[in-house]
């Protein structure tokens, strides 16, 4: 990883790799909605509401992937002081808050036909309601100094110390009594889920992967000219 | 699936389904036309920044 602690070896790599991230973004998106609208069947149970589920799991995976990036970022950017680890974790932020949002309104709006309710709250919808309000107070707390640095790694600190919500998350529909329904794909036996479904879900969560390395990178680009014209400006003043 | 009615209607569900998708949608170009104006704006600013050194530095002997 050091080999790619020099901003201009990183971007250099960063960037021949960005059109490929988004190919497979625009592939896997196209080939998924037909998947997930067109040629997987509805739910015995649930009829064509199963289709909110190709945009809500996914969405929900990459909410807690990135903040699980996010906290491991910060760690090796306080413990090994790298420096693009902190930019790493920053430019995480917003992709990952844009996708617990999609997560809460596509999961509410398939609650309602399905539970009967937009919201309850329970152990699961109000974890991953947490997650949002960490990665919002992330985001705030980061811009809040004058100084770059201190931001990130002040912010740092809270992203690892809220990297506690994931397992909680994660387990929260085993270890109390919910609506929501525990997991389809992470278990010890097999998946219980039909490939038809298993198809179009997982393409599309190739897609929302592929979309947030695209993001991602693009944004370290936006990150690290801002670094660059901070070090001009204060050049300048002196 | 048969018709475009049909598929709109998503057997009653219509109106949940394609908010969904159409939340997922505006989000996540919203978020892409975001980051992409940011990063155009602060290479403008680069440029300028850059090119005012190059001033300064061709100006002083």
């Amino acid at each position: 990883m050091q080999r790619f602690a020099n901003p201009n070896r990183f971007l250099k790599a960063a960037n021949a790799i960005l059109p490929w991230c988004a190919w497979v973004t625009v592939g896997c998106l196209i080939t998924g909605l037909y998947f997930a609208i067109f040629a997987s069947p509805a739910d015995y149970q649930q009829g064509e509401t199963v289709r909110i589920m190709y945009v809500h799991v996914p969405s929900a995976w990459m909410a807690m992937f990135i903040y699980a990036n996010m906290a491991i970022a910060s760690a090796v950017a306080l413990i090994w002081r790298h420096p693009l680890a902190h930019l790493a974790a920053k430019s995480s932020a917003p992709i990952g808050a844009a996708f617990t949002v999609i997560c809460l309104a596509s999961g509410m709006l398939w609650g309602k036909p399905t539970w009967g309710t937009w919201w309850v709250w329970d152990a699961r919808l109000t974890s991953v309601l947490i997650l949002l309000f960490l990665y919002v107070g992330y985001i705030a707390l980061v811009n809040a100094f004058d100084d770059a640095s201190r931001g990130m790694r002040t912010g740092a600190v809270l992203a690892i110390v809220g990297a506690v919500n994931l397992p909680i998350i994660k387990f929260s529909v085993d270890w109390w009594n919910t609506l929501h329904q525990p997991a389809s794909l992470t278990r010890l036996d097999a998946p219980a889920i039909h490939s038809s479904m298993l198809i179009p879900l997982l393409l599309m969560a190739m897609a929302f992967m592929g979309f947030y390395a695209t993001l991602l990178i693009l944004k370290m680009n936006d990150e690290l000219a801002c670094a660059k014209i901070r070090g001009l400006r204060i050049a300048q003043a002196r | 699936m048969q018709s475009v009615s049909e598929l709109l209607s998503m057997g009653g569900y219509g109106a949940f389904v394609w908010t969904a998708y159409l939340i997922a949608a505006a989000v996540m170009v919203g978020l892409l036309a975001m980051v992409l104006k940011g990063l155009s704006r602060h290479r403008e600013t680069l440029k300028t920044l850059e090119a005012e050194r190059q001033d300064l530095r061709a100006s002083t002997p």
